[in-house]
């Protein structure tokens, strides 16, 4: 509370200050709720998916921010976060505060599903914006769906189903078992890319479930060994995928089966190293490597963080500096007038080209499929993909007319 | 294919394969504990920090000196050792005379302290350290593939907790260490240096972590979160074996691996908990441990 009455007073001191000096053509009309815009950046500070969201995401936003230009309408724009550590009632117990006690507009990241579903839940129920980037459970776009408060921005389960799991069958991978993570998100992503691998003409052998953070993956693909489907799902994400991949390396796995990582981020690549992830196939919205537009905003986000951005803290930064221009066209942070702009305006930056945040709260842009590149490829650290396919947004991602929100069912 | 309970013999005999091996981590790494705490009475929680910092060491000297996996067994172990010199020598000496709490609070400490050091320089996703070459690829046993690199990882367990166990109840220096921590002022009478005997036994105990580390490195990711997803599950097994008992640390590690390994075919969600529910079990019948002695 003392730190709380301490932000606002230096807030109002700044305010006043700028109060005096601003010029009358600096001084827009906007109307601020707090007299500030606060972010929320909600993501795992310490744990398992620290290095996918984490220190980096925060660093995004902030860096979103300061090429806003720092202020809104001469008011200051803060950017605050927490460590959520990946369990669901610490990230609505923070989110409950920041929403009801200091005063924070929207927040971005929220990585991990279950995480992502309570916070989106909260923003519904306070009329705030959650803008999720690092969760992938497409539920929050559809039974969970948040329309006017929630945006899921970076990837969803179906996506990166649609992509890899469409992409393998063609290529005669048509039996899959899935090594899935027990949670929200392994579920989601399981059954979708199921539901894909069926719908293509393929076949699902089984799955077998893993507790979250399991460092001993070796029993679970010696069940995926002898179901002898030719295609090894991984439901999983950071840490967890990383270790199901060298598990099967060491295992001799791979020699007959082939494994598809369904989620799986630039910073994991990075500590597989080149040797273990080569060949593999995997899906992301996007990689520094891209165009000049994304290298030059990796090479000032190394500047900060000593290593290359993944996806999802480029979205972040794409996703704060969206919603900082809709408050600005706006000329408000109401949530009702904020959610209208950012519908209205299309997403043009180093993220997504004509990206479309839809009334359901998905953001619709180009995916990618990549795969990771030999050793002998590679210019170096972090030159670890080549560039296998774009899919066009409406492709990849699942129409509104097949959305399960109730809002949108027909 | 012949079906025991509906589960093919084949996968059977895997899972259980497998629980071996996960067991001799649990074994060694409990042995260090059992022998902390059988010799100080300290409840070390810094082990599974100073596994992780063993399997650190090894990378470092892989990445930053060339030095390869051979010369890290022997060196990464010694280095932690040392850490553990300077942990006994500047702070645990002090808490001997205290209740258990404050040795448990102390190392609790110091392991969030290292951890957040090394999430700090090296991330969480961990690094990658390659198989040395010898252990590459695997034997076929016909009813799984088994990497070479996890039967030395048993052989060497084995090895290293039979030694132990020797040492400490069958030389004359495991002795002094046993007669040292039953009544130090009539050993030090007979002229035994008591306090250099707890050191060097802190040291050892570390050291046994550090090595159990560099062993981990290639199977696992280099992580600074290596340590604290093992140790818990590590406790279990000290508490399930009797505190301070070194051979119920090794029968129980040995035992519970594949009590889990064994989980992970009829019930996988289970498998993280499975341990602990044994864990309740037995402090239920048994307060002292399975191989413990009630004081």
């Amino acid at each position: 509370m003392k730190r709380h009455l301490k932000t606002s007073a230096i807030a109002l001191a700044t305010a006043t200050l700028l109060g005096l000096c601003v010029t009358p053509l600096q001084a827009q009309q906007g109307k601020l709720s707090g007299d500030s815009v606060k972010i929320g950046v909600l993501t795992d500070m310490s744990g398992v998916y620290a290095d996918y969201g984490g220190p980096g995401a925060v660093a995004a936003a902030k860096m979103a921010v300061q090429d806003f230009g720092g202020k809104m309408f001469g008011k200051p724009i803060e950017v605050v976060n927490a460590d959520h550590q990946n369990k669901p009632d610490i990230a609505k117990n923070v989110t409950q505060q920041w929403f009801d006690r200091d005063g924070v507009d929207m927040t971005v990241e929220n990585l991990n599903s279950a995480v992502a579903l309570t916070v989106q839940g909260l923003a519904k129920e306070k009329n705030k914006i959650s803008i999720i980037t690092g969760a992938a459970t497409a539920r929050l776009t559809n039974e969970d769906c948040a329309p006017g408060n929630g945006i899921h921005y970076l990837m969803d389960t179906i996506a990166l189903s649609n992509v890899v799991g469409k992409a393998i069958v063609k290529d005669g991978g048509d039996s899959w078992f899935f090594l899935t993570a027990d949670y929200a998100f392994g579920h989601s992503l399981e059954k979708d890319t199921g539901e894909v691998v069926k719908a293509t003409g393929g076949s699902v052998k089984g799955a077998v479930r893993h507790p979250l953070a399991t460092t001993d993956f070796s029993s679970f693909l010696l069940q995926a060994q002898s179901s002898g489907a030719k295609v090894i799902g991984l439901a999983n994400a950071g840490g967890d995928t990383v270790n199901s991949i060298k598990a099967a390396a060491e295992f001799g796995l791979t020699k007959k089966q082939n494994l598809a990582a369904l989620l799986m981020l630039l910073t994991d690549v990075h500590a597989l190293g080149l040797n273990t992830a080569q060949g593999l196939y995997l899906t992301e919205g996007w990689y520094w490597d891209l165009n000049d537009e994304s290298r030059k905003w990796a090479s000032r986000y190394e500047a900060v963080m000593k290593k290359k951005p993944n996806s999802n803290h480029a979205s972040v930064y794409s996703a704060t500096m969206h919603y900082l221009k809709a408050v600005q066209a706006a000329g408000t942070d109401d949530t009702a007038a904020v959610m209208k702009k950012m519908q209205e305006t299309p997403i043009n930056d180093m993220f997504a080209k004509n990206g479309q945040l839809r009334p359901d709260g998905r953001m619709v842009h180009d995916m990618y499929l990549f795969q990771v590149k030999k050793p002998s490829e590679s210019k170096g650290a972090w030159d670890y993909y080549h560039l296998k396919g774009t899919i066009k947004g409406e492709e990849a991602f699942q129409s509104l007319a097949n959305s399960r929100c109730p809002a949108f069912k027909k | 294919m012949t079906e025991l309970f509906g589960i093919p013999v084949q996968a059977l005999l895997g899972q259980l394969m497998l629980g071996l091996v996960n067991g001799s981590f649990y074994a060694i790494l409990s042995l260090g504990l059992a022998v902390i705490f059988g010799m100080l009475n300290i409840v070390n929680f810094a082990h599974g920090a100073l596994y992780m910092v063993g399997a650190f060491f090894a990378w470092m000297l892989l990445n930053y000196a060339g030095i390869g996996y051979w010369a890290a067994l022997l060196l990464a172990p010694i280095g932690v050792g040392l850490i553990g010199v300077v942990i006994e020598k500047t702070m645990l000496q002090w808490l001997r005379q205290l209740d258990h709490l404050y040795g448990l609070l102390l190392t609790f400490g110091l392991a969030l302290i290292l951890e957040g050091v090394f999430r700090e320089f090296y991330g969480s996703s961990g690094l990658p350290y390659d198989l040395p070459d010898v252990f590459r690829g695997v034997f076929d046993l016909g009813f799984m593939m088994l990497p070479k690199y996890r039967v030395w990882v048993i052989v060497m367990s084995i090895v290293l907790c039979g030694a132990t166990w020797f040492m400490i109840e069958k030389t004359r220096l495991g002795a002094y260490l046993r007669a040292g921590t039953e009544n130090p002022q009539l050993v030090q009478a007979f002229g035994v240096n008591v306090p250099l005997l707890i050191t060097f036994t802190y040291a050892f105990g570390v050291g046994l972590a550090g090595l159990a580390g560099v062993m981990a490195a290639p199977i696992y990711q280099v992580s600074p979160l290596m340590g604290s997803n093992i140790i818990i599950v590590v406790f279990a097994v000290v508490v399930i074996g009797g505190m301070g008992s070194i051979l119920g640390s090794i029968v129980t590690g040995l035992a519970l691996g594949l009590i889990e390994g064994l989980t992970k075919v009829f019930f996988a969600e289970a498998s993280t908990t499975v341990v602990f529910v044994i864990m309740a079990i037995v402090l239920l019948l048994r307060p002292a441990g399975l191989f413990g002695r009630e004081k």
